[in-house]
């Protein structure tokens, strides 16, 4: 699995996809944000951080980027694209994702670990997950609250395409385990295609047991699955 | 008085810079403005052999204030130990650094910014993360957490409330946004506080140890280019604004004095600074931090013994028609002095320019040690380096107790100790006060886990960060009470060095090395300058106990608002080593049935405790002493037996005494917190005993079959020990009795007190003024 990190002036959870990927035995490379062409990679990942400082907007104007429009025809064409925290309000402002995370409902910058439930076990980024699965992953951001319009909600619950939600311990989604105000308690989406995933957590640092959790991990090695079956059905 | 340390030169050969059209003429008035007393201003005419103009006379001010030349301080910090083997850099560099082994050094260092943070929170306290990180990345090292170390009022006042949540935000948003852990730190309110918070931050970064530079300007001929962001007319003679005592006018007249901070151009020059230092093309860089492009050129000429030439005009400015004094003493953030190597000042440029950043050429080192500025070729400044840096006159002031505070000691608590019976109303209360209350409000707004190596986050201890590919982990706190050192300074200088190192070895590190940072209020005043002294010199003494060297500092004077000091409070950052990352202990209980183990005694003491002032709003009586022998004991004990793997937790007890940190171990992160059933039957008032803030006391649990074991290495290192109770189940009662008194609650009720209380006041809805 080769997968491009892509590093925008501000990011800084760059250096942990990178280590994240290399942990299940893929190949990580860094992309600077003015390269050009990823015609090379399995993967793409937009990390998290503060891309131009959040300035204007979470994620406004690192779309702009040059690689982002390579970052767009790779996702049109099927590639698979995860973007984590700021990763994720980049892939909704470049148009690959639905809706738009907002200020925090607190108004706060959020850091603490979450519960999320796995909605949906068939992603190419959730396959080594079971639904209905609490994992614990830690939250960092200021802008993570979700919202989308109404029409756009119910497609996005109908298709299953909610990926991840906050819940409490018992597995309910409940105002008190949403952290951040979010519609429907959304953690994480996918695209129609399911090829574009979006989380506000970050299972790039819920790795290691030694560092409070390692309920991460499935992302990754469902990734590496997912590439590994669908290069031997020749699907690609 | 005044200590000669530099014989001034005069140089027939001097240029004599000619005032500039526009500036005014240097009158005792303007030197008084600029903070230099007569006698300063004789041994300026000295060091120059003629009059200042106004410009030098700027320089002279800055690098001269309490802030840049310690002169209040240098003499008495002098005493403390700066050297042991592991150390390979200690005071007079931007950080210090120690050798952790395994081919790493750390580096670290703790910084206030009290005035700024006092007159604009947000980003006063944004702005003094940013420097710190630039005191580690100029070093060659790369941040690898923060921690803040906060005082403010009680929150009862809403300016207090507005102080406390703009600080934080201001903390968390920098640290947040550069993507560095926020790991630990410590806060108290105080009414002690009221007019001055306090704000230190402190920062850890590592390196390889070949990767280790300094800010010299070596070379002769090299380049001097200025990188990173643009100068502006912010922060105009902060370092003497920070020299002196604040009054209720601050407010408003102060605030050009406090510079804005951008994390986002923090973020590129930390990625560019580490870029360059591993290029080799330059052999020097500094942080352009308190004074400007004015200290960082001059103390990087200093320290090479070389001299440098700047012109104003090749600095990047934000506006134009700046002068050449609003250049030299901007403190404009996110700024870098680079000594480039002749030629490579192109490759200078590129990799700033990869990083979106300007760097332009600005001067040269030369060989004659002359500070000289020039404006477009016309010399405004040119002033002797080493007298400029080195020759600050320092002082030895007179110092002696106020009347004030050995009243306060004399005050005798013994009526505050009578209360028996059920004390769980008074528990609850002591659970519920912001000091002993959980800091999730805080440190949720603090991203911890960042870079993917924080092992311990907030909340514990210390906090702890691995090195990945080793086995190695280090730890950091910060520490002090306040109360405890404006009771009696020796002792509560001391108090801070030992929970400070408590609060390592409970994590399961050796204590290394500290940093300290010194806020006091005006040295001038015989009862300040009693308190500095008593504070260095305690310190000094811990150190040389525990084999833990200061390797840097800061010292912040003039914390007073309207004539009223802050309580004395010499903050320790102390840094620690872990040899085997999976040794890690938390404060947490963790297995129902373990038994609790107190190491230490209980003793009939509540002077400047938490339960006089939450009770009696006093802060009185006579502090706990603190026996350092027994204090190493007890630490080398604990680190004994969490490397036997015989111990689950370990917790220091300290605020609130045992029963609050009964409570805490209880509690844990709170999410899963446990009861536990405890019997105390030592013969002293039941209040000292749950309450009383005796120190040289930890608190650990261990299997039922382990429990010999423990009480064998205690008694192996003389330290007192016994079994005192046992953990309970989840959800279960935190019962603790004592002779004459007990207390005895849900632990989910004692959780929803402990982390209801912060959240409880700061986010009530306030009444609206309509």
């Amino acid at each position: 699995m080769k997968v491009a990190v892509i590093t925008f002036p501000g990011s800084n959870c760059d250096y942990d996809l990178y280590k994240a990927v290399q942990q299940v035995g893929g190949e990580a490379t860094f992309v600077w944000h003015r390269e050009r062409g990823l015609a090379d990679f399995d993967v793409v990942m937009l990390p998290g951080g503060f891309s131009y400082g959040d300035y204007l907007r979470a994620g406004a104007i690192a779309r702009l980027s040059p690689v982002m429009e390579d970052v767009v025809a790779f996702a049109r064409g099927g590639g698979p694209v995860l973007g984590v925290c700021n990763g994720f309000q980049i892939l909704c402002e470049a148009g690959l994702l639905p809706g738009a995370l907002v200020k925090n409902a607190s108004l706060r910058f959020e850091s603490r670990d979450v519960r999320l439930r796995v909605e949906n076990s068939e992603t190419l980024f959730t396959t080594d997950y079971d639904v209905g699965r609490i994992l614990r992953i830690p939250i960092a951001h200021g802008d993570g609250n979700y919202e989308a319009d109404d029409d756009t909600l119910e497609r996005l619950e109908g298709e299953g395409r909610v990926v991840f939600r906050y819940v409490d311990a018992t597995g309910a989604a409940t105002p008190e385990a949403n952290p951040n105000g979010s519609l429907n308690n959304i953690a994480g989406i996918v695209n129609e295609g399911g090829n574009v995933l979006g989380l506000m957590p970050h299972p790039e640092r819920s790795m290691e047991a030694l560092l409070g959790s390692d309920d991460g991990v499935g992302v990754f090695t469902s990734l590496m699955k997912s590439l590994a079956s669908s290069t031997t059905s020749g699907t690609q | 008085m005044v200590e000669g340390s530099t014989t001034p030169r005069t140089n027939v050969n001097d240029t004599h810079p000619h005032p500039r059209v526009g500036d005014p003429p240097v009158t005792p008035e303007l030197v008084a403005d600029h903070g230099l007393s007569p006698e300063e201003y004789a041994r300026v005419l000295a060091v120059m052999g003629r009059e200042p103009t106004f410009t030098e006379l700027g320089v002279f001010s800055a690098m001269w204030s309490e802030h840049c030349g310690y002169k209040n301080s240098k003499r008495l910090l002098r005493l403390l130990p700066t050297e042991a083997p592991w150390v390979i850099q200690g005071p007079g560099e931007n950080a210090g650094v120690i050798d952790i082994g395994g081919g790493y050094a750390l580096a670290f260092k703790i910084e206030s910014h009290n005035h700024p943070s006092a007159v604009e929170p947000y980003q006063g306290a944004a702005t003094g993360v940013g420097g710190i990180l630039r005191d580690i990345f100029t070093m060659g090292a790369r941040p690898i957490a923060v921690l803040d170390s906060l005082r403010f009022g009680d929150l009862d006042s809403p300016r207090v409330r507005y102080l406390f949540s703009g600080v934080v935000a201001g903390v968390g948003d920098y640290g947040n946004c550069v993507g560095i852990p926020n790991i630990g730190g410590e806060v108290a309110f105080d009414h002690g506080y009221e007019g001055n918070p306090i704000v230190n931050a402190m920062c850890l970064g590592l390196m390889k140890k070949e990767d280790l530079i300094t800010a010299s300007a070596s070379g002769v001929g090299n380049t001097l280019m200025a990188v990173g962001a643009r100068t502006g007319r912010d922060g105009i003679h902060g370092a003497t604004f920070a020299s002196e005592e604040l009054s209720q006018d601050s407010d408003e007249a102060s605030r050009p004095q406090v510079q804005v901070g951008d994390p986002f151009t923090e973020k590129l020059l930390l990625e560019a600074s580490l870029e360059l230092i591993a290029s080799g093309v330059i052999t020097g860089i500094q942080d352009m931090g308190a004074a400007g492009i004015t200290s960082s050129a001059s103390e990087m000429a200093g320290r090479a013994g070389n001299g440098v030439e700047i012109d104003m005009a090749l600095v990047p400015v934000r506006e134009p028609g700046m002068t050449p004094y609003e250049i030299l003493l901007s403190e404009s953030q996110e700024r870098m002095l680079v000594v480039a190597e002749k030629g490579r000042e192109d490759d200078v440029r590129r990799i700033l320019e990869k990083w979106e950043l300007e760097a332009a050429v600005i001067g040269r080192v030369t060989d004659d040690g002359r500070f000289r500025v020039l404006e477009s070729g016309t010399v405004v400044a040119d002033i002797p380096a080493l007298p400029l840096t080195q020759g600050c006159p320092t002082y030895e002031r007179e110092g002696r107790e106020s009347d004030e505070v050995t009243a306060s000691r004399a005050i005798d608590l013994s009526a505050h100790a009578e209360p028996t019976g059920d004390l769980t109303d008074l528990f609850l209360k002591m659970l519920g006060s912001p000091n002993i209350a959980s800091k999730r409000w805080i440190y949720h707004q603090y991203d911890t886990t960042v870079r993917t190596a924080t092992v311990a986050r907030p909340g514990g201890d210390a906090g702890v960060v691995r090195i990945r590919g080793t086995r190695l982990a280090v730890a950091a706190t910060t520490d002090c009470n306040g109360r405890l050192v404006y009771l009696h300074p020796r002792r509560g200088t001391l108090a801070a060095m030992a929970e400070a190192a408590r609060n390592l070895v409970c994590v399961g590190a050796l204590p290394t090395a500290i940093t300290n940072n010194l806020n006091f209020g005006n040295p001038l005043k015989p009862h300040i300058y009693y308190q500095f002294r008593e504070a260095v010199r305690a310190m000094a003494d811990a150190c040389r106990a525990f084999e833990t060297p200061v390797t840097g500092g800061n010292v912040s004077f003039y914390n007073e608002t309207d004539g009223r000091a802050i309580y004395p409070t010499p903050v320790v950052g102390m840094v620690g080593v872990v040899e085997d990352v999976d040794q890690i202990t938390g404060l947490a209980f963790r297995n129902e049935g373990d038994a609790v183990v107190l190491l230490g005694r209980n003793t009939d003491e509540l002077g400047g405790s938490e339960y006089v002032y939450v009770t009696a709003g006093l802060v009185a009586g006579e502090p706990p002493d603190v026996d350092l022998i027994a204090e190493r004991s007890l630490q080398q004990a604990v680190l004994a037996m969490i490397r036997t793997g015989a111990i689950t937790s370990a917790h220091d007890c300290s605020d609130g005494g045992l029963a609050c940190a009964l409570a805490e171990s209880a509690l844990g992160s709170g999410d899963a917190p446990v009861g536990v059933d405890i019997e105390i039957d030592d013969d002293l008032p039941p209040v000292a005993v749950l309450f009383g803030e005796a120190q040289g006391r930890v608190l650990v649990s261990c299997p039922g079959d382990r429990v010999g074991e423990v009480l064998a290495v205690a008694e192996d290192h003389g330290v007192p020990a016994r079994r005192i109770g046992t953990v309970g189940p989840q959800g279960g009662e935190v019962r603790v009795r004592v002779r004459g008194a007990s207390v005895s609650v849900p632990v989910d009720r004692l959780r929803d007190v402990w982390i209801g209380a912060l959240p409880g006041i700061m986010d009530a809805p306030q009444v609206s003024e309509a």
